[in-house]
């Protein structure tokens, strides 16, 4: 059968937003990075902006059911990439997340496993469609997310492990979990969190350092509290209308760590206030229902299941960065999409629009 | 496989219109859920950031002000030390300290041995200090080494990236006269005790200041100590100063003129050599305090840095008391310093004028007999002060009675502070029923009168109690308060405050007939003649004064004024003067265990002759208008003009009083001696025991 497909069908609506969203970031990043060693990073964030805006067109051109023909064999090759990591990965800062590619470019396999994840647990429930979900169907989808998972948890690298997880809620909650089993799973899951944080294997000594200090960050403001309560300082330096853009003391002053990836909401926070936030709150949001309302209109379910993982994704990335970024949430180092410094995490979030517009240009292709 | 081989199946294109009628499967309801869940994430976030930055901006933005700005202190220089000519006694010297800021980030545990090694500390004491300033503000640097050397400077400087929350502060710090110099008068200074925090009387302080601690640096603190003033900069994370933003300059503490005389001070401190015990001399016209030693005495340089906790201890737990000032900090029975005052009494009272008695080496008086050191035989006032006969003062303490003695002891200070402005000082006892009755709930014994008549029992007094006692009875009854700094040359309210804060007899006339006063005089005045001080005489130099031999032990035990054991050797006092009325300086020595009285005269004798040779030196234009720069250790004291406390030539003070007084007061010639027998007595003077 013969596709037609038109870029008049494609969502410009959603794309100026996510635009409006990178060009803020690129700013931010310029500010964040002036007096600091990185300052020329925003100038690599437009180009990685650039070529995720090709490789979201060249992206949204490749049918989707393609990729759910063809994605187990991907998912293999996503397991032995991030077991390519973990052998032969770079160590930066005590954790292999990277492999070095020719012409100097270090890639992130664990950014990529999110999209991965997306199509596979699509595929995986569109075919259990028309029968209630059993415990083995279950566990079976737990096992497809949670393999990937455990082997980025390897890395280590807490926050992309917990990215993974929103990709499994959302296709178990589409997927017809009922009542009973869901709560079951609820329990098991808070049950895993307390065996993590009373083992000593599971999580590193930092990590659950860094997952309490949030509730206390005056506890041990010199250690794992600093990073919070500077970013919190910084928020709260902003004000109403921000101290104005390069003019945060928190973070010129090299207060907030790291204020060009995962705090780089603070940085805005503190330079633009909370007028500003909200406003960047605002996009977010619209970006969101605008995602939501293509997979409300698209063609099929595995479309719809589709665009709605990518949403998954996106509003637990949201909540969870600027959750801690306010104090709400602990530190895991997720970075805040489509505004935090990154490559990969720019190019999945690009390809991830790309296939949301596949979906969207499908919709009336039959 | 199996995993994806059903959907495989039903993917293909073929199948594509099942899959759409299954489209109805996914109620449209779980999207929704969706976007509820979407609205109440960023609901929350809103709420948030309302938190942060609309409800508690305020005081986030002091939190994100004092992260990026440092307050570096400016320490105030202490007012320095002058002597009553503007001579420099205590001067300040320029000195590093090493502060700890504790503002950064990072965990400084991993730094503290190698910060310990630079600084050659310990890693314990650095924990200590962290453990006492918990409590200041983090902003706050910490003192953690002071006066540090310049390769601990160095050490500091190399180590600047790696370790910014080192920080260097140029300050002053007290450089004190060598060998204790007056030491006991001026006091040290030293860091801020913990108690002194929490008392509400210096809520001033802050943790790790310096603060006068004894001596006129504690009593005149408030002026000295001058206003810490800081710089505040700008930092980055890493402590580097990115900019400036103001300064609050710092107020250098008031320099003070003392009253001391540096001459009178050295010929003092050179009297009293090793011996143990004090000399204070005094002005009797204004109280001005000219000279002030105490021994054993201490450097207090050794203050102006820490000192080490073992040094301290042997100071506080030394036997001879290094740190008190025994000027005003020590009292002992004033043994027969205190005939004087019996004899003013006596006088007064209209009872000595014709009181005789016949010494026979002692008296029964209640059934007891007390000794007199020599058969004096027929003795009359006008012998027993310079005889100083015990016999005729035991009888007349008995005639007169306690509380009549007491009376004219407590109008002449006795038994009470002086208020001279320095901190501690000791009243003293002046016994009398009352006191019995108050202190002991006893009746009081007239055999215990009968000790009190030659200064024993339980009379004590402190030697600026006698000097302003004596002092005041030879100027005809006016008494003055002592003190080391002009009053005239402090704040109004300041001198008020002082006044209130160190209560005492202060001013006080006490009425002397002039006849009473000339016998005393007169008295006092043949004691260096031919009394018992005369081998203390001085040749032209019309110098009056009474001895005192306190016995330590039991005075009517008969043990030897002058015994082997030296801790059962009597105390030996001397009050002298110059000239006998209407002195000009009265000197009080105070030599402890040093046997008899007539060995502190001599004492006396070399402070007093250092005065007028000074003063004849300036009445006859011998020395420059400008007094002479003096050595004292380590300062080399300079008349300091450009400070307004240049050297004032001192002039001669007026006669006052009487004709009859007038006849010696004012200079120091006495016309030729009529009997010139003891010429040679000085020579010998501390070789013969005089009775």
């Amino acid at each position: 059968m013969r596709r037609f497909l038109s870029f008049r069908d494609f969502d410009w609506t959603l794309l100026g937003f996510v635009m409006l969203l990178s060009v803020i970031s690129v700013f931010e990043i310029y500010s964040a990075t002036l007096h600091t060693k990185f300052v020329g990073f925003y100038r690599q964030q437009i180009l990685w902006t650039v070529g995720g805006l090709g490789a979201m067109f060249a992206f949204s051109l490749i049918d989707y059911h393609r990729l759910l023909d063809f994605i187990h064999w991907i998912y293999g090759f996503c397991l032995l990439s991030l077991i390519g990591v973990l052998v032969v990965g770079t160590k930066v800062l005590g954790a292999r997340r990277w492999i070095k590619l020719p012409g100097g470019i270090h890639f992130q396999p664990s950014e990529w496993v999110k999209l991965i994840l997306i199509v596979a647990v699509t595929r995986y429930f569109c075919g259990l469609v028309g029968r209630k979900l059993t415990w083995p169907d279950i566990f079976k989808a737990m096992a497809m997310v949670g393999v990937p998972m455990l082997l980025v948890l390897k890395q280590p690298d807490l926050g992309t492990a917990l990215t993974y997880s929103p990709i499994l809620l959302a296709g178990l909650f589409l997927g017809g979990i009922d009542w009973k089993k869901g709560s079951i799973l609820v329990l098991a899951g808070l049950l895993v969190v307390g065996v993590a944080f009373t083992s000593s294997k599971i999580l590193k000594p930092y990590q659950k350092q860094r997952l309490t200090s949030f509730m206390n960050p005056d506890a041990d403001p010199k250690g794992s509290g600093y990073q919070i309560r500077q970013s919190l300082i910084a928020v709260g330096d902003g004000g109403v209308f921000g101290r104005g853009a390069t003019k945060g003391t928190q973070t010129q002053g090299d207060f907030l760590p790291i204020p060009y990836t995962d705090f780089i909401f603070a940085a805005f926070a503190e330079e633009h206030g909370f007028i500003g936030c909200v406003l960047v709150l605002l996009l977010y949001f619209l970006v969101l229902m605008r995602l939501i309302q293509n997979a409300q209109t698209a063609s099929d379910l595995p479309g719809t299941f589709l665009v709605m993982g990518v949403v998954a994704v996106l509003i637990f990335q949201i909540a969870v960065n600027v959750g801690m970024v306010l104090g709400l949430m602990p530190v895991t180092g997720i970075p805040l999409p489509l505004m935090s410094y990154g490559g990969s995490s720019v190019l999945f979030t690009f390809l991830a629009l790309g296939m949301v517009m596949n979906v969207r240009m499908s919709r009336f292709v039959n | 496989m199996n995993l994806w081989g059903r959907f495989a199946k039903k993917s293909s294109a073929q199948d594509a219109s099942d899959l759409l009628t299954r489209e109805g499967d996914l109620p449209a309801i779980k999207l929704t859920i969706f976007q509820y869940v979407i609205v109440a994430v960023m609901a929350v976030l809103i709420f948030g950031l309302w938190r942060l930055q609309v409800v508690n901006a305020e005081s986030w933005r002091a939190l994100a002000e004092a992260n990026r700005i440092r307050k570096v202190p400016i320490l105030a220089p202490r007012g320095q030390l002058f002597d009553r000519d503007g001579r420099l006694l205590v001067d300040n010297y320029p000195s590093v300290s090493c502060f700890l800021v504790r503002e950064q980030g990072h965990n400084l545990e991993p730094d503290l041995p190698l910060i310990a090694r630079g600084l050659h500390m310990t890693v314990d004491q650095i924990h200590a200090i962290l453990k006492k300033y918990r409590t200041a503000p983090k902003y706050q640097p910490l003192p953690l080494k002071q006066d540090i050397t310049p390769d601990e400077q160095e050490f500091i400087e190399a180590h600047r990236d790696e370790m910014p929350e080192l920080e260097t502060v140029d300050e002053q710090r007290r450089l004190y006269p060598k060998d204790g110099f007056a030491a006991n008068l001026i006091g040290y200074v030293g860091e801020v005790s913990e108690e002194m925090l929490n008392d509400p009387r210096y809520e001033y302080y802050e943790p790790g200041d310096v603060v006068g601690k004894s001596g006129v640096e504690e009593a005149y603190d408030a002026l000295l100590r001058g206003q810490d003033g800081s710089r505040d900069v700008l930092v980055d994370s890493h402590g580097r100063e990115v900019g400036k933003l103001g300064t609050e300059r710092s107020k250098p503490g008031q320099n003070l003129r003392l009253t001391i005389d540096m001459d009178i001070q050295r010929a003092a401190e050179n009297a009293l050599g090793d011996r143990e015990g004090a000399i204070v001399a005094m002005d009797p016209h204004t109280g001005e305090i000219l000279a002030m030693v105490s021994r054993p005495t201490f450097d207090p340089n050794a203050f102006a840095v820490k000192i080490g906790r073992d040094e301290w201890n042997k100071l506080i737990t030394d036997p001879d008391h290094p740190l008190l000032n025994k000027a005003i900090q020590a009292q002992s029975p004033p043994g027969s310093t205190f005939k004087v005052i019996m004899s003013v009494a006596g006088l007064q009272e209209g009872v000595a004028q014709n009181f005789k008695v016949n010494c026979q080496g002692g008296a029964t008086l209640y059934g007891h007999f007390y000794a007199c050191d020599k058969h004096h035989g027929e003795v009359d006032i006008e012998h027993a002060l310079p005889w100083s006969c015990d016999t005729f003062y035991y009888m007349l303490a008995a005639r007169l009675g306690i509380d009549t003695v007491a009376k004219y002891a407590h109008a002449l200070g006795m038994g009470q502070k002086t208020g001279i402005d320095l901190p501690d000082e000791i009243a003293g006892v002046m016994p009398s029923t009352e006191w019995a009755m108050k202190q002991y709930h006893r009746k009081w014994y007239a055999g215990e009168t009968v000790s009190v008549g030659i200064g024993q029992g339980a009379v004590a007094a402190t030697p600026i109690q006698l000097a302003r006692a004596l002092g005041g009875i030879a100027s005809g009854g006016v008494l003055k308060r002592p003190h080391v700094v002009f009053p005239d040359e402090l704040p109004a309210e300041y001198r008020s405050a002082m006044r209130d804060s160190f209560s005492g007899s202060g001013d006080a006339t006490i009425p002397i007939n002039p006849d009473n006063w000339e016998i005393i005089t007169d008295g006092m005045a043949e004691t260096t003649t031919s009394g018992t001080a005369f081998a203390s005489h001085l040749e032209g130099i019309d110098f009056a004064g009474k001895t005192g031999t306190a016995q330590v032990v039991n005075h009517s035990a008969g043990v030897k004024s002058v015994s082997s054991i030296k801790s059962e050797r009597a105390n030996a006092w001397f009050v002298g003067m110059a000239p006998r009325r209407n002195p000009d300086i009265v000197v009080a020595v105070f030599w402890q265990h040093g046997g008899w009285g007539a060995g502190s005269a001599h004492l006396v004798a070399k402070v007093i002759e250092a005065y007028v040779d000074k003063q004849r030196r300036l009445n006859n234009n011998l020395v420059a208008e400008k007094p002479q720069p003096v050595e004292v250790g380590a300062v080399w004291s300079q008349p300091n003009d450009s400070k307004g406390l240049g050297g004032k030539p001192i002039d001669p003070r007026a006669p006052k009083g009487d004709p009859a007084a007038t006849a010696f007061a004012g200079h120091f010639f006495l016309p030729p001696p009529a009997k010139a027998k003891n010429e040679n007595a000085k020579a010998d003077a501390l070789a013969t025991v005089v009775h």
